[in-house]
């Protein structure tokens, strides 16, 4: 998706000048693969190279951008399988129980998100990679010993069809 | 990945970890690589070019900028599941949609512009298909890296 920008800002969102929004445009498809990369960007944008890596540095303080870095296929890599793996705990165990799992490197998200009682009980969204289903539940169960979860409930959503797969730039 | 040899694997693990914002940064990191600037830029647009990674630059914050995402459920009865997927696919705003083995079995992705057009479009999707969606927008996040030794 195009990332569109428009002033002025609401609460949330963060105040980005024109030439912000510039650089985001320019470089949300990647960073030029070039030996001075943030010069490249400053020419196209009629700004020098220390004004581009400045402007860099406070969205990345901001963060407006999260990390810089390489944006890998699972797939690709061979990690072939993956579960939505959905908890329900105690809300005031989120936040530890949350940070726990988000630690371990076969966990590449995890949010909270609401209940949506009576049909979903479910408030912790974890998804769970591994080279197949069985390594998937294999790290399921090493998440359960290693941050005690043998009390909280929980469901593995195994994906069995994919049907559409835009090309978000952020994800 | 049969393709990818040690040292494609140590580039994708340092740059999972954050890149210099620095004159020659590239140069920076084929140093700590022990490889040169060249062959490391080699790699990369190969890595690119093979489709092995899909980007190399910001990750953004999309809440920041504006923009809104949802995660949506929806119990979808077998013979209908047909039908209901391409309602739901016709949108441009749904980024992905799965399959999953639960009665909860389509789960969909909603990325819009503003957050005012995630209920708009759930309600649309609520009309056409006379099924309830669930809506479960992210409330906190616990982690954002989507790093993965490789």
């Amino acid at each position: 998706m195009k990332v569109r920008l428009r002033l002025p800002a609401l609460p949330e969102q963060a105040i980005l000048d024109e030439q912000d929004q510039a650089l985001i445009t320019l470089i949300q498809t990647g960073l030029p693969l070039s030996a001075t990369p943030y010069a490249d960007l400053g020419r196209q944008l009629g700004m020098d190279e220390s004004e581009v890596i400045t402007r860099l540095k406070r969205l990345t303080d901001e963060n407006i951008i999260k990390r810089f870095g390489v944006v890998v296929r699972h797939h690709e890599l061979g990690y072939l399988a993956n579960a939505m793996t959905v908890w329900n705990i105690p809300d005031e165990m989120v936040s530890e129980l949350g940070s726990c799992m988000g630690q371990f490197e076969f966990v590449t998200l995890c949010y909270q998100r609401p209940r949506r009682l009576p049909d979903w009980p479910y408030n912790l969204f974890t998804m769970i990679h591994g080279q197949d289903r069985s390594d998937v539940l294999t790290n399921i169960q090493t998440l359960i010993e290693r941050c005690g979860l043998e009390k909280i409930d929980h469901e593995v959503l195994f994906s069995t069809r994919r049907f559409k797969q835009r090309g978000a730039i952020y994800r | 990945m049969d393709k990818m040899d040690k040292m494609d694997r140590n580039i994708i693990n340092i740059l999972q970890t954050g890149f210099p914002l620095s004159e020659e940064p590239y140069a920076e990191v084929a140093v700590q690589l022990g490889i040169t600037e060249t062959e490391l830029l080699n790699r990369l647009s190969r890595l690119l070019k093979e489709k092995t990674l899909t980007r190399f630059g910001p990750m953004y914050d999309a809440q920041k900028l504006g923009g809104a995402f949802s995660l949506v459920a929806i119990q979808v009865p077998e013979d209908d599941f047909d039908n209901v997927t391409e309602v739901v696919n016709s949108y441009p705003e749904v980024a992905h949609n799965y399959q999953r083995d639960h009665d909860f079995n389509m789960w969909y992705v909603l990325a819009t512009e503003t957050p005012e057009q995630i209920d708009e479009v759930n309600r649309d999707i609520e009309r056409r298909t006379g099924l309830k969606v669930f809506n479960m927008p992210k409330l906190e996040e616990y982690f954002i890296g989507l790093q993965l030794r490789v």
